[in-house]
């Protein structure tokens, strides 16, 4: 165990005795202690990735036998497994499981986006639904479905183009020889704000009936999922997933800040542009299958670095939280709550106070503002 | 002798100090920013999504409504003096919160308040059925105060106390919090939500006599309040420290002024809807002109939102014939590229 304090006294071979202050010389107890440090959180991570894995397959399995009729699990599981069995056929596969499967899909997907831009940019207020992407998505949305009267994948497709574009806009308005937190977050609220007028306007001209239909959209709702809406939501998390999972150390390593991240041998530019356009990816294809689901993107981060510690990357902890988020929400939005509300509103008046909290915690501690 | 000297001082100079703007300056621009506001005026009355002939304007204004033409005018008349009243109203406001907290970046949008006065007026609506434009304006106001105290509370926690970008945060996010307890409201009464979803937009082609009439002494006593406090926003200006030891009482003289600019908005609100970034782009463009001395300042913001709403209206009528965009969507088109510009500067300095 000899530190760097070894290699600038060549002459004389140092001895543990002779290093005057002890340094470079760790004592094996430390080493120790971290080590089993270490081994702690690590064990602590696992436990709390299969818990919440656990968790979100309990609350999905309670979604599908839950509702207005329950049905026996057998029978619920007969039906996921594709047998024919009266009624709880159509209930449950036809309207229950896709609704279910979307809402799992799209907690990942918002989960996953959240937290590689809270990461990247080192702040938990830079969600992508409060620096406008999301808004960008919606608007786009809308814009393609009241005004160019598409539906299905083309609707998707413009949203993603959108969100990318204004997450350019975005990250340029406020790249000033460097990216302040701050001034990114600001800047995304005035660019939301704008995106959010245009998206009223664009609801204004919408045929009444239209209204109360795309009102519940722009809420974030999983009322009348059908499998085409969670074909292109699941592919989008399967591709884009898969490049964040890849890029955790990455990430991981971005979070130090550019040089450093250079320091240890990552390509800074390219793999910051490639992180950007699979989370906008995930986000844009989430908000167009079932809208902009308030505050999921925003919570799932923190709430993950709660139960996980800092132990490792936040990215599966977040999805898997975001998950939770939206298949809980979901549930108590149709049958908790006297009416039936879209799950955005849930989170939406869940998550609110949670942001109010953030930034007096952030002012309290003295934070980069 | 110091004393004597500027006493006796040449009588020109102050039209030539560099500090002090002069007052001939000054009052130019008070004509010009008049002249346009009466421009304004007679070209809200006379453009619309309809287009009219002058013979209908001439008549309409008289109050004939027997062609179609009349009627569109005579429509135009109360909506006219309503966009004069709000964005007097909102422009004002803007100007007073930017002088309380010292912040370029305060409006009544960014930092909340019009969100807090709508929150109260749905709530108000969905749970006792609230329905009198008075009860609205009440509430407004009620909701706006409530908001615009814990904004700041929240925004001045901490190191530093309120500065400009802790403040506009603090705001925003209220505003996001504010706006989903809106949606949680609203959403599940079919009945009610119609109307209060183009109310929510913001805009004034809804106007009236009566609801002009209902919120005038509101906003009146708010331009009141507000106008008397220009000279101490001015002692404020020079810090807290300077301004006590000028005699001041700080938050007295802070509470009064922040009343004023609440009455404003909460009112403007209740009538108009939530209509932003009015009151942050006018008191910036007015401080350009006329320069920060409140006694000027205010007034100066009170017409020129008064010409900015009126003109973002007029647009909102024009852009998209034979339909119309509200002005709460033109007003925030506008504004919000004005935010990131103030934003975006290299630091951004307490008032």
């Amino acid at each position: 165990m000899t530190g760097p304090g070894a290699s600038t006294t060549p002459a004389a071979l140092p001895t543990r005795a002779e290093e005057p202050d002890g340094y470079g010389a760790v004592p094996l107890e430390t080493v120790v202690a971290v080590a089993r440090g270490r081994v702690r959180r690590t064990a602590r991570r696992r436990v709390v990735l299969v818990v919440l894995a656990l968790l979100v397959l309990a609350v999905f399995a309670t979604s599908l036998v839950v509702g207005r009729t329950v049905y026996p699990p057998l029978d619920v599981l007969r039906v996921v497994l594709g047998e024919d069995v009266q009624g709880a056929s159509f209930t449950v596969g036809r309207l229950r499981l896709p609704r279910a499967v979307l809402a799992v899909v799209v907690g990942l997907s918002f989960g996953l986006g959240g937290v590689t831009f809270q990461t990247m940019l080192r702040n938990p207020l830079a969600s992508p639904d409060v620096i406008g992407i999301s808004s960008g998505a919606s608007a786009a949305a809308a814009f393609a479905i009241v005004v160019l009267g598409l539906s299905g994948p083309s609707v998707s497709l413009v949203a993603i183009v959108a969100a990318l574009a204004v997450a350019l806009l975005v990250y340029g308005l406020a790249f000033r020889g460097g990216v302040a937190g701050t001034r990114l977050i600001l800047v995304g609220i005035g660019i939301a704000a704008m995106l959010e007028s245009v998206t009223a306007y664009v609801l204004s001209r919408a045929a009444e009936w239209d209204l109360q239909e795309a009102v519940r959209w722009l809420a974030g709702s999983l009322n009348g999922t059908d499998w085409s809406e969670v074909l292109p939501a699941t592919a989008a998390l399967v591709v884009c997933g898969a490049v964040l999972l890849s890029r955790t150390r990455a990430l991981g390593a971005l979070q130090l800040g550019d040089d450093t991240a250079a320091a240890l041998g990552v390509r800074v530019e390219p793999t910051r542009i490639l992180l950007i356009v699979a989370a906008v990816g995930l986000i844009a294809f989430a908000t167009a299958a079932a809208g902009p689901i308030a505050f999921v993107a925003f919570l799932a981060g923190p709430i993950a670095a709660r139960v996980v510690g800092t132990n490792g990357s936040l990215l599966l902890p977040a999805g898997l939280v975001g998950a939770l988020l939206v298949l809980v929400a979901d549930l108590c939005g149709q049958f908790l709550l006297g009416t039936r509300y879209p799950v955005g509103v849930v989170t939406g008046v869940l998550g609110a106070p949670y942001l109010i909290y953030l930034i007096v915690r952030t002012n309290r501690a003295g934070g980069s503002l | 002798m110091t004393s004597t000297a500027t006493r006796t001082a040449p009588a020109p100079a102050a039209d030539v100090d560099p500090v002090r703007r002069p007052r001939r300056r000054r009052a130019l621009w008070a004509l010009a920013v008049v002249v346009v506001l009466a421009g304004l005026v007679l070209l809200s009355v006379a453009v619309g999504s309809r287009v009219v002939g002058l013979s209908d304007v001439l008549a309409g204004l008289q109050g004939s409504t027997s062609t179609i033409g009349e009627a569109a005018v005579a429509q135009r008349v109360p909506r006219t003096l309503l966009a004069v009243a709000v964005g007097g109203a909102l422009g004002l406001s803007g100007a007073v919160m930017q002088g309380v907290t010292r912040n370029p970046l305060a409006d009544p949008g960014i930092l909340g308040v019009n969100t807090g006065a709508s929150l109260a007026v749905v709530t108000a609506v969905a749970t006792v059925g609230l329905s009198t434009a008075t009860g609205y304006i009440w509430a407004a106001i009620a909701g706006a105060a409530v908001t615009a105290v814990f904004v700041y509370a929240v925004g001045s926690l901490g190191r530093g106390g309120a500065t400009p970008l802790k403040l506009a945060l603090a705001g925003a996010a209220t505003s996001a919090a504010l706006s989903s307890f809106i949606t949680a409201v609203v959403l599940p009464r079919n009945d009610i939500a119609g109307g209060l979803r183009s109310w929510q937009i913001g805009g004034v082609g809804g106007a009236s006599y009566e609801s002009t009439a209902q919120v005038l002494p509101f906003l009146l006593c708010g331009v009141v309040i507000s106008l008397l406090s220009a000279r101490r926003l001015n002692s404020l200006a020079l810090g807290d420290d300077v301004a006590a030891g000028l005699g001041e009482r700080v938050a007295v003289a802070r509470a009064v002024a922040a009343l004023g600019a609440v009455l404003l908005c909460g009112a403007a609100t209740a009538v108009a809807g939530p209509i932003g970034f009015v009151g942050l782009v006018v008191p910036h463009l007015c401080r350009l002109l006329v320069g920060p001395d409140h006694r000027w300042l205010l007034p100066f913001s009170t017409l020129t939102g008064a010409c900015l709403l009126l003109a973002a209206d007029v647009l909102g009528r024009v852009v998209a014939r034979p339909t119309e965009v509200d002005v709460g969507i033109i007003t925030a088109l506008v504004g919000a590229p004005f935010f990131i510009a103030i934003v975006r500067r290299r630091t951004v300095r307490a008032l």
